[in-house]
């Protein structure tokens, strides 16, 4: 399938680009669209890749990997943002960088409408506490995207949210 | 049940200091609450991160910090109610193994900053018992002065993750900790830990 192809390609630009910061540390918690992604960064050695039980434990663990000098990275999906907000008020008050990957559910085509409350408005909240939070929609510019995320929270030190669009990550279709 | 439960007899500043006396080059972690304020009364140091906020994320805070220091011990000092809040990362924390992080609970079974309710470790819930049972290599339960030594030579030398829960009796000490601006918190612990690699 054609969108299966495609959305290994983005995967792949997307650890291409973490190694290319310098990523040491991710963690996650499991989206479908992040698999091809973590099967990638646990396969690395040189990458601490680390499973949480819920998305808010690695806004807290990416905080201390920054005090001892590593630069992180936190994948989820966009069901997991909610989860993070009173934590990021600890990336705000002390500035610390923060790389967000956010696979984007309840946004486009989505068929379960338990999904929509928090994938319409996981920008909204995210920006509401103050952070930085980029879409994509273009499966040929998640890469570079990310990319220049991470420049921006690793060197400016603030917290940046790269979403990656529905549209590129794929939705079930529910009429087969 | 109450008849057979002893109160607590230790004190927490003698708790903290005794652990922060041997620190040597251990980084340091504090939750939210009176923790903080103990570290910073008994010993400010430049590589202790206080929290004020983000209740429920010390224990990953260590986690992030013992994954990046491999080589320096990284112990977590926080409360109960703090602790309870973060339940899920003793298992991401067991899970993981990490040889040099240490989580020190200290225990008076209250929520002392806002209003003394009891927490639920006071109605029997074990934390010790949730960290063993999560894979922690070393996990104990502290009421006395001499157990509380052989936990400090748990928490210093142990190859793996540890969890100490000390139950403290309930007093309240003033707030003697001023520093609060959590980016010169970050700023001054990273200078102390990666000298001049802290602002590349």
């Amino acid at each position: 399938m054609k969108a299966e192809s495609k959305s290994v390609t983005w995967a792949d630009d997307i650890y291409r680009a973490l190694l290319q910061v310098g990523i040491r540390q991710v963690a996650y918690v499991p989206d479908a669209g992040h698999t091809h992604l973590i099967q990638q960064c646990h396969a690395n050695d040189r990458m601490k890749t680390v499973s949480l039980t819920t998305e808010e434990e690695g806004v807290a663990m990416l905080a201390g990997a920054w005090l001892g000098g590593d630069r992180g990275a936190l994948l989820m999906q966009s069901s997991g943002a909610g989860n993070c907000i009173n934590m990021l008020s600890v990336i705000q008050e002390c500035r610390f960088p923060l790389l967000m990957l956010i696979t984007m559910r309840g946004e486009w085509g989505e068929f379960n409408p338990w999904q929509l409350a928090m994938g319409q408005s996981t920008r909204r909240v995210l920006e509401d506490i103050g952070i930085v939070a980029q879409h994509v929609d273009d499966a040929a510019r998640v890469g570079e995207n990310v990319f220049a995320a991470a420049q921006m929270a690793f060197s400016a030190n603030r917290a940046v949210a790269v979403l990656i669009g529905q549209r590129v990550v794929g939705f079930k279709d529910w009429s087969k | 049940m109450s008849a057979q439960k002893a109160q607590p007899t230790l004190d927490r500043r003698e708790v903290v200091k005794a652990i922060l006396d041997r620190r040597g080059d251990a980084l340091v972690v504090t939750g939210l609450g009176s923790s903080s304020y103990d570290a910073g009364a008994v010993a400010d140091d430049a590589r202790t991160f206080y929290l004020w906020g983000g209740m429920g994320g010390a224990a990953m805070i260590g986690l992030g910090l013992a994954l990046a220091q491999p080589a320096r011990r990284v112990i977590v000092i926080t409360g109960d109610g703090e602790m309870l809040m973060g339940l899920g990362s003793l298992a991401t924390i067991g899970a993981e193994r990490p040889a040099n992080l240490s989580i020190v609970v200290i225990d008076n079974e209250l929520y002392s900053e806002t209003g003394m309710q009891p927490t639920h470790t006071s109605r029997g819930v074990d934390l010790a018992g949730m960290a063993k049972a999560a894979c922690f290599a070393t996990a104990l339960t502290v009421n006395t002065s001499q157990e509380l030594s052989a936990a400090i030579d748990a928490i210093y030398e142990t190859n793996g993750a540890v969890f100490v829960a000390v139950k403290v009796d309930a007093a309240r000490y003033p707030m003697q900790l001023r520093l609060r601006d959590g980016t010169h918190i970050k700023n001054r612990f990273r200078e102390a830990v990666l000298g001049s690699k802290a602002f590349d």
